[in-house]
């Protein structure tokens, strides 16, 4: 049996060694999808155990319950409550930073450090330096994202507006924190680690500049497994309602947690649906790649059936080359996966801070991969086999009769009289194969949909941005007051050097209720037609808000299973904490966060207040801004910045780093599967009509006319293929959209004309590559051969 | 210089070598050879006599590792490829033993693909009419017959009013009936057109419609026989 064997081995390697080309173009292929998957799926497992070790070990705290200030002495009683394992009190407060060097003022965030070490609950990694001394109030620890940022050390200085006062702050060390991981400033998008600052600072210290002297303003906790946190937040937010709270919440309102979840969620959506792409169009392939180049052996087949090899043993010759084929596809895949995924872990390590973050894909990913590679060849290649299988050796040693071209559409017929014989020859051929020139197209199609598909979240995030910074929030500069202040405090602002106009807000901790659905959410109260930050409409047209009611978001709206006109019922978090239905008088399409809009003087009235507003929206003189940042920096009211252009800046600086090289790896995938299918196609044609061409030039036709038949057709196939394309990667892009709908973001379906152009021009260029690839082929053919020989 | 007093072909000290050490095979031995204009020339010999590499040198397909060969008064040896195929081109028709027609179109159209690059060619029409074709114009090459389709591909060889007919085995594919009427067409062209038409073949019996037969082996042409009166290939039998 092993004697039997061998020579047919040795025909199976010299067989792979003729056609590595197209080999290592299907190999690369599916290489591709196995390498997108390890990468996808071995980042999301990282990801996943980074952040669950993490979380453990630093006991990352499952809910947090922020008040206005309760007694130290309430501790006992919160954690007396059911499901709690333990808890700690802290003050956590914003502040506004300033750094040397630093031109505008930084929003930060400052907490409490227990007298001894840190925190138990929602502790920190001391990277570098020292813990601060309980005794010396001016030491503090600083975040290390903002202090490598900052190129800040342990010995230099920050100064913090605490609560009104100006301070000169000694960082002591440097940490890195569960609780900012992805460390972002309440109301941004995307984390700046210039913009967004966070101090721990002795409990003393910090609660004689807040006036919390045996006091707290957040709790936090670990609740014990099993335990029921809704039950949990409902009884915390009944305990500490006379101390101020604004509701508690659990992890998955917490922003750096929430962040880390979306991430996680689009690598799995990633890694479900591309990987998979890449697999039909390697099934494609080899469908088309095995079952011609079966078709050109027929010969041989016929002759080993001859011979007395067995159906099984004849079909075995023709699986072991398509299992060589997928193996080398397969490593070439977990080599690439592992490459990509060590880099994204970098890149990864960058954007979210963790302490350690490996890249390591579980051995069933492996196990996977193989698995479905050897499913996909299988699927593309059954017909092939089982066309070996059947094979009558008699019928396959006659050479096949030429085909028969005579039954041709009467449309061809008329299209063929205008046109000369050699696109005549291109017409015929398609029409004759139309499957085969199907797959052909939709093979180039499908790779020009997957560069659409991957590529359009870069204009669907600019389009966003656009958005949000030029038509929605218009507002230079948003300043936010440490406690709300009347309307006249706009006066104030207004009088700073460069303020140029400003417009009033207001921000409520509220909980929204409809039925047993609820939302923990801020409202924000507008002016009824404002200028600067306003509230626009699907077709960006400002809405102005009702006078009555209030306006959702349709993502909150959504959630909360409410539509227009509907009752929702409203239990506010301040002041004198009223709870009422109010009718949702509108609702509004936005693509990020969960907003909920009033007017200003109903939200005020519901409140039982007078004009109170937590801040306002500026514009500023841009030749003024420093003065402005200045003036800004010295006010003691002021506990929060937001500087529009540099967050947009921050945007774009990580859409060009995450985006934009996840762009570039697709635009390689794209560009090898488009040069995968045509260079295949191209190859097999050649071989199959090699007699044709060949016949040609030796009746005089030259090499450019030749090549035209040849690369003709396919030419006119990547032509047909790009309409298709376009609409399979709107319809992938349409796909990805919604899997992305998250509370966090909603992408947009906007693909512009330059990502079509784009991705049509890789196709074509792809295209180009593999047809100049063959023409050197077409240069090459044996005139002399074709005199002789048949077939 | 008038070229009528010229040969077709003429070709001095021919030789070409395969391979290289041991391995090294002659193909043609020094041949010396001249093909004057308007004959029907018959190259006879067993196979590996080298007439097929000769064949493919005066097409123009081959060129020859020593020796030279011209054509009217231009030397074929000293072209590049692009002349040679120009030299395809204008003048040269081939015949073949598997006819490879272009399955995807008709026999109108199959011809019709030369007669678009030549210079002065016949209409695609005319030169089937001229093989008896004309009734089967609109036929694809699998709706003929062998004898049919061999008939295709001289229509398609002489379209062009090529100065020189190539056929190579032109019968070899088919049952003697059938070859008769392929030779037939062959002849008609060669004293109709006045086309110089070099016939290989290794049926002696054929050599019978000959002007000039050669024979070769060991790749050397043994001799040459000059025939004064070549019979019709319907009185040729085999």
């Amino acid at each position: 049996m092993l004697e039997l064997f061998k020579p047919l081995d040795r025909k199976l390697l010299r067989d792979l060694w003729a056609i590595k080309g197209q080999a290592l173009a299907i190999a690369l292929v599916i290489g591709c999808g196995i390498g997108m998957y390890v990468m996808s799926k071995g980042m999301l497992v990282s990801l996943a155990e980074t952040r669950a070790a993490y979380y453990e070990r630093y006991r990352f705290a499952n809910v947090w319950a922020p008040v206005k200030r309760a007694p130290d002495a309430l501790l006992d009683t919160i954690v007396a409550l059911p499901g709690v394992r333990r808890a700690e009190t802290r003050i956590r407060a914003g502040v506004i930073l300033d750094v040397e060097g630093a031109v505008a003022p930084i929003t930060g965030e400052i907490q409490s450090l227990p007298a001894i070490r840190g925190p138990h609950i929602n502790d920190f990694v001391l990277r570098q330096g020292r813990y601060p001394d309980p005794v010396r109030e001016e030491e503090v620890l600083a975040l290390d994202a903002f202090a490598e940022a900052h190129k800040l050390l342990p010995g230099d200085h920050v100064h913090a507006i605490l609560n009104g006062t100006k301070k000169k702050l000694t960082i002591t060390g440097l940490v890195l924190a569960p609780e900012y991981v992805y460390a972002i400033s309440p109301g941004e998008i995307v984390p700046d680690k210039k913009r967004f600052g966070v101090l721990w600072m002795s409990r003393d210290a910090l609660g004689h500049a807040f006036d919390l002297d045996g006091a707290f303003n957040e709790a936090v906790l670990l609740t014990s497994t099993g335990s029921h946190e809704e039950a949990l937040l409902d009884r915390l937010d009944r305990l500490l309602k006379r101390y101020g709270a604004t509701g508690a919440y659990g992890r998955e309102q917490q922003i750096s947690d929430q962040f880390l979840t979306n991430e996680i969620d689009q690598l799995e959506t990633m890694g479900k649906l591309l990987p998979p792409i890449f697999l039909l169009v390697a099934t494609f392939l080899l469908n088309v790649v095995i079952g011609r180049l079966i078709d050109t052996e027929r010969e041989q087949i016929g002759l080993l059936k001859a011979f007395g090899y067995r159906d099984t043993t004849v079909a075995l010759h023709y699986m072991k080359m398509i299992g060589a084929v997928t193996l080398v596809g397969v490593v070439i895949g977990i080599v690439l996966g592992l490459w990509l995924g060590h880099g994204l872990a970098n890149m990864y390590q960058d954007y979210f801070k963790f302490p350690f973050l490996l890249f390591r894909a579980p051995p069933d990913v492996y196990l996977v991969a193989v698995g479905f590679s050897l499913l996909v060849a299988g699927v593309g290649t059954f017909s092939s086999v089982r066309r070996v299988v059947q094979l009558d050796p008699a019928v396959a040693m006659v050479p096949p009769p030429p085909p028969d071209y005579s039954r041709s559409a009467r449309w061809l017929e008329l299209l063929a009289r205008w046109i000369d014989q050699p696109s005549r020859m291109i017409l015929r051929h398609l029409y004759r194969w139309p499957r085969r020139a199907a797959m052909t197209c939709i093979g180039i199609a499908m790779s020009m949909g997957l560069l659409i598909g991957s590529s359009f979240s870069l204009d669907a995030m600019i389009y966003m941005v656009d958005i949000s910074f030029n038509v929605i929030d218009r507002q230079d500069v948003t300043v936010s007051f440490v406690e709300p202040r009347n309307i006249r405090a706009i006066q104030d602002v207004l009088h700073a050097p460069g303020a140029i106009s400003a417009e009033p807000f207001r921000a409520i901790p509220v909980v929204l209720r409809n039925g047993p659905r609820s939302r923990r959410e801020a409202i924000i109260g507008l002016g009824q037609s404002p200028e600067l930050s306003r509230v626009v409409d699907t077709q960006l047209r400002p809405v102005p808000i009702p006078e009555q009611g209030i306006v959702l978001s349709d993502k909150l709206a959504e959630l909360l299973q409410v539509r227009e006109g509907e009752l929702l019922r409203v239990e506010v978090r301040t002041g004198r904490r009223p709870e009422l239905d109010v009718p949702v008088s509108g609702v509004v399409k936005t693509y990020m966060g969960t907003a909920a809009y009033m007017d200003l003087e109903a939200m005020n009235r519901m409140l039982k207040e007078d004009t109170a507003i937590s801040g306002s929206y500026l514009l500023v003189d841009p030749d003024h801004t420093e003065a402005f940042y200045q003036a800004l920096k010295n006010t003691p009211v002021v506990a929060g910045v937001s500087l529009q252009e540099q967050a947009q800046k921050a945007f774009y600086d990580t859409l060009q780093e995450s985006l934009g090289t996840f762009v570039f790896f697709n635009t390689i995938f794209a560009g090898l599967i488009a040069l995968g299918v045509v260079y295949n196609s191209a190859r097999i044609s050649l071989s199959e009509r090699g007699r044709e061409l060949a016949s040609l030039r030796v009746l005089g036709l030259t090499r450019g006319e030749v090549s035209y038949i040849l690369l003709g057709e396919l030419a006119l196939l990547t032509l047909i293929a790009l309409p298709i394309g376009a609409l399979l990667g709107y319809l992938l892009a349409w796909t990805l959209v919604q899997s992305f709908n998250t509370e966090l973001f909603r992408i947009p379906l906007i693909i512009s004309p330059s990502t079509y152009g784009y991705a049509a021009l890789v196709v074509v260029l792809s295209a180009l590559a593999s047809g100049l690839l063959v023409n050197r082929r077409v240069q090459k053919l044996d005139l002399i051969a074709v005199l002789k020989t048949r077939e | 210089m008038d070229n009528k007093q010229l040969p077709a072909f003429r070709a001095e000290g021919l030789t070409k070598v395969y391979g290289s050490g041991e391995s090294t095979v002659y193909a043609l031995r020094g041949v010396d050879l001249a093909v004057p204009r308007g004959e029907m020339v018959v190259l006879l010999g067993p196979s590996g006599s080298g007439k097929s590499t000769l064949l493919n040198i005066l097409g123009g397909l081959d060129s020859p590792t020593d020796g030279r060969v011209f054509f009217d008064n231009q030397e074929l040896t000293a072209f590049d490829d692009r002349h040679l195929t120009r030299f395809r081109r204008e003048h040269v028709g081939f015949v073949f033993q598997f006819y490879n027609l272009i399955p995807s179109l008709t026999a109108r159209e199959n011809v019709a693909l030369v007669t678009e690059i030549a210079q002065d060619p016949m209409s695609p029409e005319k030169a089937l009419e001229l093989v008896g074709l004309g009734q089967r114009m609109d036929h694809f090459p699998a709706q003929l017959s062998g004898g049919e389709q061999q008939r295709v591909a001289i229509a398609r060889a002489i379209a062009k009013q090529p100065r020189v007919l190539f056929c190579d085995e032109p019968t070899g594919a088919l049952d003697s009936k059938t070859g008769i009427v392929v030779l037939e067409a062959i002849a008609r062209v060669n004293r109709e057109l006045g086309t110089t038409a070099m016939v290989i073949t290794h049926n002696a019996a054929i050599a019978g419609m000959a002007n000039r037969v050669l024979t070769m082996a060991d790749g050397q042409i043994q001799h040459t026989e000059v025939n004064a009166r070549p019979c019709e290939p319907r009185e040729l039998s085999w």
